[in-house]
């Protein structure tokens, strides 16, 4: 049962619903005090006696029917009250339905109350001779009061300073008057100067029109595209429409947002001054001299010889001209007379030739052939037979010497069967050959081998058979080396830079920084002041060996990398044969003055094979005496461009 | 940080920095930068202590209010603190022309204010105090005759004008109720506003005052007004009438001097050096055509149905020298009734006209404007109520060479020239299309005849590839040589366009870059005009077989 702590046990008050205890025998009272009362309502009783005891709750076990039969009948079930306190029923006396029945109507509880009394007025409207009160007036108000004042004054003071602006004129229309009255231009700010004034709005072009021309109207695709654009990236903003006539145009909806975003861009956009290019592309293009009057160079293709089945790798020229040979990956190397395309002579070799040179002394009648891991000397016995016939007996003039020297290859004479075919001497390497080169006067040559050592790059001696390693350290991967035309230097391409070797003194001259990835070909100008460079990133160096050891000029002029690069004899030529099937012929002058900068003019493109195998052109080269550059390419062909 | 009303106000704009990683401490996100130089620019501004006293007047009448002091919330709100822009007006333009250069967006934003309803988005005054001035500012542009160009587009319509040689253009909504969009920031749109109004009405009292017109402009005979004040007022309000009057756009202004009977001057000529003849009289010519433009419609009477546009076609009329009027219940300040004999020209855009009185055109409305932008009036006959409207052109658009000319558009500059080519076009069209009609029965045959000439081409061709090829095959086969007519002119050609391919490849690498992007953007320009071109002849040969059809129909 609960218990209270701080409820005292008194009596309810609210005298009229206080039942009159209608049997004297049982005083039940409330016990419990002012408590709510729901807190007993789940059990029997309510409250404690004086003993301890339970005050319990009288009986109620009426249902519904038991209430409804009470409810016909009793009659006095309508005065019935169940005091909440206690519990028990009540039955209110007639006095006290009565005071109910006063309360609801809002009347006064009290029977006897009058609410309507009769008004006495405490004062009268009507003027006494006395005064209500016989107090004295006070001295106060006979003087002006100090409070007031002190508060007029502050008004006073506050009109005064401008605070309080008494019955000011109201005046809200704002008033105009000539602004510019006195340009004073010293008046103007420096900021002008600097500041940038906002670009107008784009004017409207026809397709904004409410009735375009129809071809501004968007079709269904460009429709579903303009949809399917970012908002910002659309070229109008809106789509062209076309209506009948004026009155069918409807407001637009975008006209206040478009308003709010040129605000935007007035206070927040910044502002640059952008300088415009105004460029006539015309005059971007170099004046160059024309190719006509640069002539003669190669212009069109005269002679294709057919033969090889296979890439065309390399390609020589006899001196005097009138033999070419070249070496394919068909294992054989041809013979061609240059001006009849014939085939002279066919000479299969056993691998892949990867270097074809003619000796450049037109007395001797020699090739070197560079083949898998030896080089080939080979007389083909074309021509004058004085002349190869002279070649085989200095040949077999070879007078081996007493001591055996160490070489770094193997000089054997050919066999009888190789004889017949024209073999003479064969220098056997130690890897495969990748290029041979001679040197001008005909008796040394040059060879590359692939390999990481030192020893990558050999010189023979043809008429000694002697050979010697030149280089003591790898300086990289050699790509190619050259003789100088006249002097006794020593050209080597690694992969990204050519050193120029003395060969008198045994010392590097100079070092060329090419700019490329990857060198694939060099070529001297004859005088021997110039040099180019092909590579592989699809560039072409040239280099002025007076001026600096820097590129004089990158030509960017093919569109895939560059298998070879060659210069003409005589003429101001040189061509580069690229992997993009073209071979570009350009006027290379190079002027005996010093201060004269060499001029460079492309004059011809010449097209003409075939891309196979991703390859193009593979080797390109002048004829020693006309103005004709031969090209051999990656379909089997060789070609005359005279 | 940067308070944005007092940016808006002066006109300072953020910088793009040039090194932006430097000043943004290694970032590279995007970030609004202002020059250190404005922002102190920005701190001797007088305005900052206004808008201080403003901050604390509000503090004042916030606690006011809370305190329920009436009295105080009274005198507090009497002795609101106000502020001038007038010097920041000055400031920003120091002389008259610079105001002018950048009157677009003050006249669009005043138009667009003067149309907003009464209620919330901005004060009524502002919108009051714009329709007044944007009132004016029409006013002073029919007086001056400045107008030049016109353009329905479909956001509003573009106006511009030539005010003191200064090109000013601004657009106007079409009158309808707006969508108020909730994206948008009325503060922003009300701050520019109010810059606006300031600097439009001391450049409205200036320009009335350069063609010696009563600034708050008073409407000329005001005593004919004064005699019939009764037509005012069933219309509206005294308070109102006045601006009402004003912006029926049809009354002329009242002038400080009463203009002079010769008013045109003939101009001295000053020949300014350097100057040929020929230079010369191309202006004056220029100085005529101007003249003749600016009294387009001098004589003519309009008279506005109520179901066109009233405003934009009476200021376009009035401003080129027409006398307009309309329904008198349409808006006050309708001069003459319809059925005035003398009416000349009745704008129309409904389908059809009943009871139509002899001796005036009806016209659409796209009659006034295509007229006012093609210098002269057009014909008549394609505007007529209820015929298809020909395309209406921008004025905006100055084609250059290469650019896409609409057909419209070359018909209208042949016709500026004085000739007339529309009647030869239509016959030309006509015989055109008795042509096709052969021309169906031969197209057959003409192209099995095509087919046969490329046929007999393919087998020259392959005929001169085997002869190529057997010259270099050993077995030597001699023909005929046949001899090839060689063109001079395209060898020449395709010379000089190799020349020129070799001299690209010589390029340094970023001039190639700038002369290939320059190559590039022409040859967008060029496709792009090429495929309107496309997209015309398709549609035209769509409406012709279209007509054809109908005629076909019609025979039958």
């Amino acid at each position: 049962p609960p218990w209270h702590p701080g409820v005292h046990l008194h009596e309810t008050v609210s005298p009229a619903l206080t039942p009159r205890p209608s049997a004297p025998l049982q005083d039940i009272r409330n016990t419990v005090g002012n408590i709510p009362m729901e807190w007993y309502q789940d059990f029997p009783h309510i409250g404690y006696d004086l003993e301890g005891k339970r005050i319990y709750k009288p009986i109620r076990n009426k249902d519904e029917l038991d209430m409804f039969l009470e409810k016909m009948e009793n009659p006095d079930y309508w005065r019935t009250v169940q005091d909440k306190m206690t519990g028990a029923d009540i039955k209110l006396t007639d006095e006290q339905v009565d005071l109910v029945h006063r309360l609801q109507k809002g009347q006064f509880g009290d029977v006897h109350f009058n609410p309507y009394e009769p008004a006495v007025d405490f004062f009268t409207h009507e003027v006494m001779i006395h005064p209500v009160t016989n107090r004295p007036a006070d001295k106060r108000s006979f003087i002006p009061s100090l409070i007031e004042k002190e508060k007029v004054s502050k008004l006073v003071h506050a009109i005064k300073m401008g605070w309080i602006k008494p019955r000011k004129p109201k005046d809200s229309a704002p008033t105009y008057y000539d602004l510019w009255a006195h340009e004073d231009p010293n008046s103007i700010l420096g900021r002008h100067k600097m500041h940038v004034p906002a670009p107008k709005m784009k004017l409207p072009g026809h397709e904004e029109s409410y009735n375009p021309p129809p071809e501004y109207l968007l079709s269904e695709e460009e429709k579903l595209a303009w949809e399917q654009q970012e908002p910002d990236e659309r070229k109008l903003n809106f789509v062209p429409q076309q209506y009948r006539c004026l009155r069918a145009v409807p407001a637009y909806s975008r006209f206040i947002h478009e308003r709010f975003e040129r605000c935007l861009d007035l206070y927040l956009c910044p502002r640059q001054r952008k300088m415009r290019v105004n460029v006539d592309p015309e005059e971007l293009i170099p004046k160059l001299p024309k190719p006509r009057d640069l002539q003669p160079f190669p212009t069109t293709q005269a002679l294709v010889y057919r033969g090889h089945t296979s890439l065309v790798r390399c390609l020589s020229v006899s001196p005097s001209g009138q033999w070419l040979a070249s070496g394919s990956d068909d294992c054989t190397v041809r013979f061609w007379e240059v001006c009849t395309a014939r085939c002279m002579k066919t000479l299969p070799v056993g691998g892949v030739v990867k270097s074809v040179a003619w000796n450049p002394n037109p007395a001797v009648c020699l090739v070197a052939i560079g083949v898998e891991q030896s080089v080939l000397l080979v007389n083909p016995c074309l021509g004058d037979k004085l002349l190869y016939g002279a070649t085989d007996q200095v040949l077999e003039s070879y007078v081996a010497p007493e001591e055996e020297r160490v070489q770094p290859v193997q000089w054997v004479t050919a066999t009888m069967e190789e004889h017949s075919k024209g073999v003479r001497l064969v220098v056997q390497h130690s890897k495969a050959v990748k290029q041979v080169t001679w040197h001008g006067k005909g008796d040394y040559f040059a060879s590359v081998v692939s390999d990481n050592s030192n020893m990558q790059v050999l010189i023979h001696q043809t008429s000694k058979r002697w050979s010697q390693n030149p280089f003591r350290k790898s300086k990289g991967l050699v790509q190619c080396v050259l003789f100088h035309p006249v002097r006794p230097y020593f050209f080597v391409a690694t992969q990204r830079y050519v050193r120029i070797y003395n060969l008198l003194k045994q010392e590097l001259t100079k070092k060329l920084m090419t700019n490329c990835k990857w060198v694939s070909s060099m070529a001297i100008h004859p005088g021997g002041d110039n040099v180019i460079c092909g590579s592989y990133d699809s560039k072409l160096a040239w280099f002025d060996l007076d001026l600096s050891t820097r590129p004089y000029q990158m030509l960017r002029h093919h569109k895939r990398a560059l298998r070879s690069v060659a210069f003409h004899k005589h003429y101001p030529l040189f061509a580069s044969g690229s992997d993009d099937g073209t071979v570009i012929v350009c006027h290379g002058m190079v002027y005996n003055d010093l201060l004269q900068n060499p001029l460079l003019v492309p004059v011809k493109v010449l097209k003409g094979h075939a891309l196979t195998l991703d390859l193009g052109v593979l080797d390109v080269l002048f004829h020693p005496t006309q103005p004709w550059v031969f090209s051999s390419g990656a379909d089997g062909t060789v070609r005359l461009y005279t | 940080a940067v308070p944005r009303r007092l940016c808006i106000l002066k006109g300072i704009y953020p910088h793009e920095p040039k090194h932006k990683k430097k000043v943004n401490k290694g970032s590279t996100a995007a970030r609004t930068f202002y020059l250190l130089k404005d922002i102190k620019f920005l701190l001797h501004e007088p305005i900052v202590n206004k808008f201080r006293e403003y901050k604390v007047f509000v503090r004042k009448l916030r606690k006011a209010y809370g305190k329920s002091e009436w009295s105080t919330v009274d005198r507090l709100k009497d002795n609101k603190p106000t502020y001038k822009l007038d010097h920041i007006v000055k400031e920003r333009y120091p002389t008259f022309v610079d105001a002018l250069r950048d009157l677009d967006d003050a006249l669009s934003m005043c138009f667009l204010f003067s149309t907003f309803p009464r209620t919330g988005k901005c004060h009524v005054q502002t919108i009051q105090l714009c329709r007044r001035l944007a009132v004016e500012f029409l006013n002073y542009v029919i007086a001056s005759r400045s107008l030049r160009k016109v353009f329905l587009s479909i956001k509003g319509i573009y106006y511009q004008a030539e005010v003191l040689g200064q090109p000013v253009t601004w657009i106007t909504p079409y009158t309808f109720a707006h969508d108020h969009p909730t994206d948008v920031d009325y503060r922003v749109m009300a701050t520019f506003t109010e810059f606006y109004t300031t600097l439009l009405g001391f450049v409205n009292f200036r320009l009335y005052h350069s063609l010696n017109l009563l600034y708050p402009p008073k409407i000329d005979g005001q005593a004919d007004v004064e005699l019939k004040p009764t037509e005012g007022k069933e219309y509206a309000m005294d308070s109102e009438s006045y601006l009402e009057k004003l912006s029926a756009l049809s009354a002329s202004l009242a002038r400080v001097v009463a203009p002079a009977h010769e008013d045109e001057v003939e101009m001295d000529e000053f020949p300014v050096e350097g100057e040929t003849a020929e230079q010369m009289d191309a202006r004056k010519k220029e100085q005529e055509a101007l003249e003749k433009h600016k009294k387009l419609f001098e004589g003519l009477r309009f008279f506005l149905n109520r179901e066109v546009p009233r405003e934009p076609l009476a200021f376009v009329i009035r401003c080129f020298g027409g006398q307009v009027s309309w329904d008198k219940s349409l808006c006050i300040g309708a001069t003459y009734d319809v059925s005035d004999p003398s009416i000349t020209h009745q704008i129309v855009d409904r389908p059809r006209v009943e009871q139509q009185v002899v001796g005036r055109y009806y016209l659409q409305p796209q009659w006034v404007f295509d007229s006012v932008n093609a210098k002269l009036c057009l014909p008549v006959a394609d505007y007529f109520p209820g015929v298809l409207l020909p395309p209406h052109l921008s004025p905006f658009v100055t084609e250059q060479e290469g650019d896409y000319v609409p057909p419209e558009k070359l018909k209208l500059l042949a016709m500026q020239r004085g000739e007339n080519p529309d009647e030869e076009s239509e016959e030309e069209e006509e015989e055109e299309e008795e042509q096709e009609e052969e021309e169906d029965d031969n197209d057959k045959e003409e192209e099995e005849e095509d087919e046969s000439e490329k046929e007999e081409e393919m087998k020259l061709k392959k005929m001169e590839e085997q002869k190529a090829q057997s010259n270099k095959a050993l077995p030597v086969k001699v023909t005929a040589g046949k001899l090839r007519l060689e063109d001079r002119q395209r060898l020449e050609q395709e010379q000089q366009s190799e020349e020129k391919r070799l001299a690209i490849m010589m390029m340094k690498k970023r001039e190639k870059y700038l002369y290939k992007k320059i190559m590039f953007g022409k040859k967008r320009k060029v496709r792009e005009a090429n495929k309107l071109a496309a997209k015309r002849k398709a549609h035209d040969s769509a409406v012709r077989e279209e007509k054809k059809k109908s005629k076909k129909a019609r025979r039958a």
